[in-house]
């Protein structure tokens, strides 16, 4: 293990896509900082899958490691492949909302089902940031966006909660003000098997907070810590009350069979007959 | 010394014998999604896979079955998918993804009459053009067409050969009669059948992605920093989203990896073209018809060539300059509006009349009479 922490020691030699201010910074560091404190010298035990969207460059080509950059809203299903036919990799899959319960809804919930092993970093920034601030399923109501200028006039979805009810063994939710329990939050979920969701809300100042009237990316980290409920806070209030509020916490953490389990359990089965 | 193991026989569906011939090829992973006519495919895998060591997953859709079985093969395994018409137009998004990756993979497309849902359980032969242009961007398939189940299963293992060989997707176009019928199969052994394996890289190489024309392929997990991108791309992988040279450099090699090796990869069964008079050109299930209809006209002594296409794409354009040079007339008869027909007018280069004869509907197969009162029409003319 290197003396002392550098994102360096883990990252390409390429200059990142993200605007100043950009919440996918923050995952970045933090998450490498998770993996040097599992005390991880590399990432060559790792294999990333990401679709498209901001998101799914934090990876890829930035991580020295393997990394498969697939289409929009399909990470899910590609790193289904890779997890069945290569089950001692530790595939990590990071993605945005667009991507991941936009157009990847069904492949999440399906994902979150069969308990894939696979640790999913849903980075939330409310909006389709990277074709220009688009309305997106996570974007919250009345919000002024590029396809809604008059407000959006649909209610946002909770996929923290989704992933929950559609079977994760473990869902956690941040926000990018969270940083040491989001640090130890993808610690716990890299150790934990089965089919893993943390949702980081995430700040994106270009394409979402200067439309909806925040000066810059530290007026939105305001906004979230202003608005950040505990789980057992949240459990004393009305849904009335929690409307606009960020519920954070860890939402399950449950011990179940997962995909590459049953599914090699199978082959067994078959050989026997 | 050792007895030579004989050839086994069996009385198989075509999906079965494409199932079976997959395994034989070297699968290990099969994703797919039901739809008739090519569902006992992923019926008969899933029965099997395991009993190999290997893994069948029905997904949730066809956008991640070919999501899956992409992963799969970058996970080191050949991996397939089946489905039909409807099916495969959600996979053309795959499709495209896997040329642009160069990742080898088979998708058999078992036709049935479309578009849209059109008739699920009857034959068609209407996805011709969609498996060469259903994606979008400058792109190069290889397409083969089965004309029996025998045919249905030594084509599947050519079709992983050339995806492992060509680093690319590889589609079966089959067909709903060809699927269902039952017919015998003679298996050779598994000794004597040629399997080829991806190339792997040697330790140290880092240029997966085009120093040569068909770069080796390393797996993930394998300690190469692998990465993969849907974006152009230069030789070692790297997202390259708005030089014009890497783009250019990248696809004009992907598709001439498959145009340049058009002969290698045209497979084809050629009766009497070099010297006939009326000529047919035909594949899949409407070449069944072609031979009686052949013998019919040769016992009127008319000279009558057949051109039966394995390898629809890569369209085999040399052949049919060679045949157009000798035959007063092409007929081309499809289960379809004309798809192939315009470019065996194409590759005729107006050396000689190339004629249609279309049917659809029904899973009605043009039959015999009906060819050989086409040959005696344009015989006439």
């Amino acid at each position: 293990m290197t003396e002392t922490f550098s994102t360096q020691n883990y990252l390409r030699d390429i200059k990142p896509p993200f605007c100043a201010g950009c919440g996918a910074f923050t995952v970045t560091n933090v998450f490498l900082k998770a993996v040097y404190e599992l005390g991880h010298k590399d990432l060559s035990k790792f294999v990333f899958c990401s679709g498209i969207g901001c998101s799914a460059w934090i990876p890829s080509p930035h991580f020295m490691a393997d990394s498969v950059h697939t289409l929009h809203g399909r990470s899910l299903p590609v790193a289904t492949g890779i997890k069945l036919m290569r089950p001692k990799a530790d595939v990590v899959v990071f993605g945005g909302d667009g991507d991941i319960v936009g157009i990847g809804m069904s492949h999440f919930i399906h994902s979150a089902r069969r308990n894939l092993d696979v640790l999913v970093i849903m980075v939330n920034n409310m909006i389709y940031g990277m074709t220009g601030g688009q309305v997106a399923p996570t974007t919250p109501l009345k919000s002024r966006t590029t396809t809604t200028p008059y407000g959006s006039f649909e209610p946002p979805l909770d996929a923290t909660r989704l992933a929950v009810t559609a079977g994760a063994s473990y869902v956690a939710r941040w926000t990018t003000t969270n940083v040491n329990e989001l640090k130890e939050s993808i610690k716990k979920a890299l150790q934990l098997k089965g089919f893993r969701f943390i949702e980081v809300v995430s700040q994106c100042p270009t394409a979402f907070g200067r439309r909806v009237g925040f000066k810059d990316a530290g007026e939105m980290l305001k906004w979230f810590k202003e608005n950040q409920l505990s789980l057992s806070q949240a459990g004393k209030m009305t849904e009335e009350e929690l409307a606009g509020k960020i519920v954070v916490g860890e939402f399950i953490q449950r011990e179940q069979a997962t995909l590459v389990e049953n599914a090699y359990k199978t082959i067994e089965e078959a050989q026997k007959e | 010394m050792l007895k030579k193991p004989a050839s086994q026989t069996f009385f198989w569906s075509g999906n079965e014998a494409c199932a079976e011939a997959a395994i034989t090829a070297g699968c290990r992973f099969f994703a797919g999604y039901p739809i008739t006519p090519s569902s006992e495919i992923a019926e008969h895998l899933a029965r099997r896979l395991p009993q190999t060591g290997g893994i069948a997953i029905q997904m949730e859709d066809e956008l991640a079955s070919i999501g899956a079985i992409v992963g799969a093969s970058w996970a080191g395994a050949k991996a397939m998918t089946a489905t039909s018409g409807p099916g495969f137009s959600l996979m053309q998004e795959g499709i495209g993804y896997a040329f642009m990756t160069e990742t080898p993979i088979v998708i058999i497309d078992a036709q049935r009459a479309g578009p849209s849902t059109g008739q699920a359980t009857k034959c068609g032969q209407g996805d011709v053009m969609q498996a060469r242009w259903g994606t979008h961007g400058d792109y190069s398939a290889i397409a083969l067409s089965p004309n029996s189940v025998q045919e249905f299963f030594t084509l599947t293992i050519r079709a992983f050969n050339l995806a492992e060989k060509y680093r690319t997707p590889v589609v079966m176009l089959a067909d709903e009669i060809v699927a269902h019928m039952r017919e015998q199969v003679n298996v050779v052994p598994t000794e004597s059948i040629e399997i080829i394996d991806r190339r792997k890289p040697k330790t140290g190489d880092k240029a997966f992605f085009g120093l040569e024309e068909i770069p080796p392929m390393p797996a993930v997990g394998e300690g190469y920093n692998l990465v993969v991108t849907g974006s152009t791309h230069d030789e070692y992988g790297i997202r390259v989203t708005a030089d014009p040279i890497p783009h250019r450099k990248l696809v004009e090699r992907l598709n001439g990896k498959i145009q340049n090796h058009a002969d290698e990869i045209a497979d084809f069964e050629a009766y009497n073209v070099e010297n006939c008079e009326i000529a047919l050109v035909s594949y899949g299930c409407t070449s069944r018809s072609v031979y009686e209809a052949v013998e019919n006209a040769e016992g009127r002594g008319i000279k009558t060539g057949h051109l039966r296409l394995r390898t629809i794409w890569p369209f085999p354009e040399k052949i049919v300059r060679k045949l157009a040079e000798t035959a007063r007339a092409i007929i081309v008869p499809e289960m379809n509006l004309q798809q192939l027909y315009h470019e065996v007018e194409r590759a005729a280069c107006g050396q000689t009349k190339v004629i249609p004869l279309n049917k659809i509907g029904g899973g009605e197969l043009i039959t015999p009479e009906e060819l050989l009162t086409k040959i005696l029409e344009v015989r006439a003319q």
